[in-house]
C-alpha cells in the first residue's frame, strides 16, 4: 500500500492555469463587459481573454460538472474556473467560440449573466439540504428568488449600481450575509426545547449554560436528572447553547421564518463597507416557493432601482434619503423590533435635530 | 435500489429559468443515498423543519478538521442518507481547475459519495457533500492521489481564500493567489488540527473592491492597496470618457470620491493624491484612463466576523501598508503573537474581534508588539476613563 500522505496541501495554482493566463499574468491592462455575462480583458502585450461567466446553483452534481469539463475541453482548452459568487467562468482565447459556448450553456440550463450593474448569484448556506440548525431551506429560497429576479442577472441596464443579495438559514451565518444589498436571514423566534434525557449523555452542562450571551440558561435538575432551564424572556434565539450542546434545539416549524436586511456592502468604493439593516422582522417559512419573502426582495429591488441615483447602492442610497423616507418610499412598517437593543444600540440612536421632514 | 422517492414539492423547484439545485440531485438519483436524501428534503418541505442531528465527530486519522459529521434523525425512513458527512476539500488558490482534474475528483466522488457537492462552500472549500463513516479513509487516500488535501474545520485555520488576483485583474495590487497558497502551506498543521479557541479565517482580496468579501468575513484580510499616486492617462480620458462613454465625470466620479481629492475642470482630472483613500472608485469607473500606483502592497485587517456570538463585526486596520510579497515571514511572526495571545486568553467560540474589544485594542497592541497607529481607529477615545500605568513613570 502507497504510503499515507498528510498535510499536503491544495495542488499548486499554476497547474490549472490556461496558457494565456500565465503569459499575462500580472500584466493585465484593461477589461471590458461587452455584453451582460461577458468580461473581455486586454493585457499589455495585446492578448485578449473572454470569460464567459454562467450561474450555477452551487450544489452540483458530478454529471453536471464532467459536463462542464467536456465544454471546458470543446471552448477554453481544458480550464474552467469558479467565482466567489458561484458562477463559473470559462476563459476564452478565441472570439468566435463565445456565441456558441453560451447557446451550449443555455442548452444545459445554465444561464449567462452577473456582471456589472446586475444581480448575480446569491451566496448562500445549505439549509434543510444539509444543516442542523437552519430556520429554513437556503437553496430553495434562493432558486424562488432568482427565478423572479432572473431578468436583474441577464441585464446591466435595469439598476444604478450592482446589488448583491445573500442568504443564510440562521444567525451562524455561514453565508456571512450581514454586510450585502439585500440580506435573507433565517430566524428562530423561540427559546430552546431542552431534551432533558439527552443533556446529561450528550452535553457538558458548565460550558451550555457559559455559552449563553444573555446568562439565559442555569442548571436544574429534572425528574431527578442534572440538567439547565432556559429563562425564556432573556433568549434572543441566537443558538450558540445549541452549537455546544445537541439537547438544546432551536428548531421548530410553527415560529420559525425569515427576515431581511438592507443596505450593507462590502467594497470600498466610495463609501466604508456598511451592515446590512433590519427591513422586514418576519416572513413566514412557506415551500416551496416562498411567495412572501420572493415579493418582498422584488418589492425592495424595484423601489430601490426606481429611485437611487447611478453607482448608488443600496446603502448608499439610505443614507442619502434618510431611513424615514426609506420606509415611507417602500411602505414597510417601522417597529420596535427595528430598534436596536444589543451591545452597541445606543450607537444607532439619532443623536441629532437632523430630520427631514415631509408627507408621506 | 428501493423505490424512486416521489418530490412534488420540490419538483417546483425544478421550473423557473435559475438552474435549479433539485435537478441537480435527480441528476444523481439512481445513487441510494441521493434518493433518500431527496426523500428527506421532501419531509422537511412538508413539516418545515429540517432533520439533520447535530454534528458527530468522525474526521481521517490525525485531522482534527475538514470533516463535518453528519446524521438524519430518520434512520428508518431515510436509511440510506442517515450517514451523510461533508468533505471540505482544499481548493486551488483562485478556484482555477482544468477538466482532467475535475473528471478525476468526479470519478472519485462517484465511488465514494453521493455524487453531490458544493462549488464552493462558503468559505472557499470545494464541498463533497454525503458519504458515510467507513468512506473517509478511502477517500482521503483517494484524494491525496490526485494532490488534493482537506480544508479546515472546526477552531483551526479554516481554509484560505482569494480573488483571481493577477491571474486575471489589473487591479491586483499583489500576488493573491501566490500568497493565499503560501500561507496555507505554512499553517497546514494548524489547519488540520484544531488548537484555537475558535476558528481563525485568512482572506486576500487584490484591491478595496474586496471580492473575495475579506472585511466581512475574515479574521486576517489582506487587501490590496498602494502608496504613491493613481496613474492618470489624459489621454485615455479624452478619448473614452470625455465625448461619451456613458461618464459623467464631476458627478459620477469627482462628486463621489469619499476623501474628495480630485478636481475637474472639464478638460484635465487631477488628483490630489496625499488625501486619496484608496477606495476604487475612480479607478473602477475610468478603468481605461486610471490605475493604481506602483508601489502596491497590501492593508492587514483584523476582527471581522458573523454574529454569533458579540455581534458581526468589520475588520479594522491593523497594518495600514505592507510589502506584503517581501514581508511575509514578518506577517507569520505577527500572526503568531496573536494566536499566543488569543489562545492563551480567549474564551472558548470567541472570535479575534471580540477578544480585541474584550481586553481592549490598546492592551492587544502591546501584548503582541505592535505600535498604536492613527490608522487603526476612526477616532480617539471621546470618554476620560483612561487606565493610567504610572509604574513606568519617573
Amino acid at each position: 500500500m502507497a504510503e499515507r500522505r498528510t498535510d499536503i496541501g491544495p495542488p499548486h495554482y499554476e497547474n490549472f492555469l490556461p496558457p494565456v493566463i500565465k503569459k499575462n499574468y500580472g500584466k493585465w491592462l484593461d477589461h471590458d463587459i461587452p455584453r451582460p455575462g461577458v468580461l473581455v480583458h486586454t493585457a499589455e502585450s495585446g492578448d485578449k481573454v473572454w470569460s464567459v461567466r454562467a450561474a450555477t446553483p452551487r450544489l452540483a452534481s458530478i454529471v453536471t460538472l464532467r459536463m462542464f469539463a467536456d465544454l471546458a475541453d470543446k471552448y477554453s482548452d481544458g480550464y474552467m474556473r469558479w467565482t466567489s459568487r458561484n458562477n463559473i467562468e470559462f476563459l476564452l482565447t478565441d472570439e468566435s467560440k463565445v456565441d456558441p459556448l453560451i447557446a451550449d450553456l443555455k442548452k444545459e440550463g445554465y444561464p449567462v449573466g452577473g456582471t456589472g450593474a446586475s444581480i448575480t448569484n446569491i451566496v448562500h448556506t445549505q439549509g434543510w439540504v444539509h444543516c442542523h440548525s437552519s430556520a429554513s431551506d437556503a437553496s430553495g429560497v434562493v432558486k424562488s428568488i432568482m427565478d423572479e429576479l432572473f431578468p436583474y442577472f441577464e441585464s446591466m441596464d435595469k439598476l444604478p449600481a450592482r446589488l448583491r443579495i445573500a442568504f443564510a438559514c440562521c444567525l451562524n451565518m455561514c453565508g456571512a450575509v450581514h454586510c450585502s444589498d439585500i440580506s435573507v436571514l433565517a430566524v428562530h423566534r423561540h427559546a430552546p426545547k431542552i431534551d432533558h434525557d439527552a443533556m446529561s449523555k450528550v452535553c457538558e452542562i458548565p460550558s451550555t449554560i457559559s455559552s449563553c450571551p444573555t446568562g439565559a440558561i442555569r442548571s436544574a435538575t429534572v425528574d431527578g436528572k442534572p440538567s439547565v432551564e432556559v429563562i425564556e424572556e432573556q433568549c434572543m434565539y441566537c443558538a450558540n447553547c445549541f452549537s455546544v450542546c445537541p439537547a438544546m434545539s432551536l428548531n421548530d416549524p410553527e415560529t420559525d421564518g425569515i427576515s431581511i436586511w438592507v443596505g450593507g456592502k462590502l467594497s470600498n468604493a466610495r463609501s466604508k463597507p456598511m451592515f446590512s439593516k433590519l427591513a422586514i422582522p418576519y416572513l413566514p417559512n412557506n415551500p416551496p416557493r416562498w411567495p412572501e419573502v420572493v415579493n418582498a426582495v422584488k418589492h425592495l429591488v424595484e423601489v430601490y432601482a426606481k429611485h437611487a441615483r447611478k453607482f448608488e447602492r443600496m446603502g448608499e442610497w439610505i443614507e442619502r434619503i434618510g431611513w424615514p423616507k426609506f420606509f415611507d418610499l417602500t411602505g414597510l412598517e417601522f417597529t420596535k423590533y427595528h430598534i436596536d437593543d444589543f451591545t452597541h444600540a445606543g450607537e444607532t440612536y439619532n443623536r441629532s435635530a437632523h430630520n427631514k421632514i415631509f408627507n408621506s | 435500489m428501493t423505490e424512486k422517492r416521489q418530490t412534488p414539492k420540490l419538483d417546483e423547484l425544478t421550473k423557473g429559468p435559475w438552474p435549479s439545485f433539485v435537478t441537480e440531485m435527480k441528476k444523481v438519483q439512481d445513487n441510494p443515498m441521493v434518493n433518500d436524501l431527496l426523500g428527506q428534503l421532501e419531509r422537511s418541505y412538508n413539516e418545515k423543519i429540517g432533520h439533520w442531528k447535530h454534528g458527530g465527530i468522525v474526521g481521517v486519522m490525525g485531522y482534527g478538521g475538514g470533516v463535518i459529521g453528519r446524521y438524519n434523525d430518520l434512520p428508518d425512513d431515510f436509511p440510506e442518507c442517515n450517514e451523510f458527512h461533508t468533505i471540505r476539500v482544499n481548493q486551488p488558490a483562485g478556484w482555477f481547475y482544468d477538466s482532467k482534474t475535475i473528471r478525476k475528483i468526479c470519478d472519485i466522488w462517484e465511488k465514494r459519495g453521493s455524487g453531490l457537492t458544493n462549488f464552493h462552500g462558503s468559505t472557499g472549500d470545494m464541498v463533497l457533500l454525503g458519504t458515510r463513516t467507513k468512506e473517509l479513509e478511502p477517500l482521503f487516500s483517494d484524494l491525496t492521489s490526485i494532490d488534493f488535501d482537506l480544508g479546515g474545520s472546526g477552531s483551526d485555520v479554516r481554509t484560505p481564500s482569494c480573488c483571481n488576483g493577477k491571474a486575471r485583474c489589473e487591479w491586483a495590487c499583489y500576488d493573491t493567489m501566490k500568497i493565499c497558497h503560501e500561507v496555507t502551506m505554512h499553517f497546514q498543521d494548524e489547519l488540520h488540527r484544531p488548537a484555537f479557541p475558535y476558528k481563525w479565517k485568512f482572506k486576500f482580496s487584490g484591491c478595496a473592491n474586496d471580492c473575495v468579501a475579506s472585511i466581512a468575513r475574515s479574521d486576517c484580510a489582506v487587501i490590496g492597496t498602494w502608496k504613491d499616486e493613481i496613474k492618470i492617462d489624459q489621454k485615455a480620458l479624452q478619448e473614452h470618457y470625455v465625448n461619451g462613454g456613458g461618464v459623467d465625470i464631476a458627478r459620477d466620479v469627482v462628486n463621489r470620491c469619499p476623501s474628495r481629492c480630485m478636481s475637474w475642470d472639464g478638460t484635465k482630472l487631477e488628483i490630489a493624491n496625499e488625501d486619496c483613500v484608496k477606495c476604487m472608485h475612480c479607478i473602477n469607473v475610468l478603468h481605461k484612463a486610471l490605475r493604481p500606483g506602483d508601489e502596491r502592497g497590501a492593508a492587514i485587517l483584523i476582527g471581522g466576523k458573523a454574529p454569533i456570538i458579540g455581534g458581526a463585526l468589520l475588520a479594522f486596520t491593523l497594518i495600514p501598508f505592507i510589502d506584503i510579497e517581501n514581508s511575509l515571514e514578518d506577517i507569520y511572526e505577527v500572526v503568531e503573537e496573536i494566536w499566543d495571545l488569543w489562545g492563551e486568553y480567549g474564551k472558548n467560540r470567541e472570535r479575534i474581534g471580540e477578544f480585541i474589544q474584550r481586553i481592549g485594542l490598546g492592551n492587544f497592541l502591546e501584548q503582541v508588539g505592535l505600535e498604536p497607529a492613527p490608522e487603526m481607529i476612526s477616532h480617539p477615545r471621546t470618554n476620560p476613563y483612561i487606565f493610567f500605568e504610572l509604574d513606568g513613570e519617573e
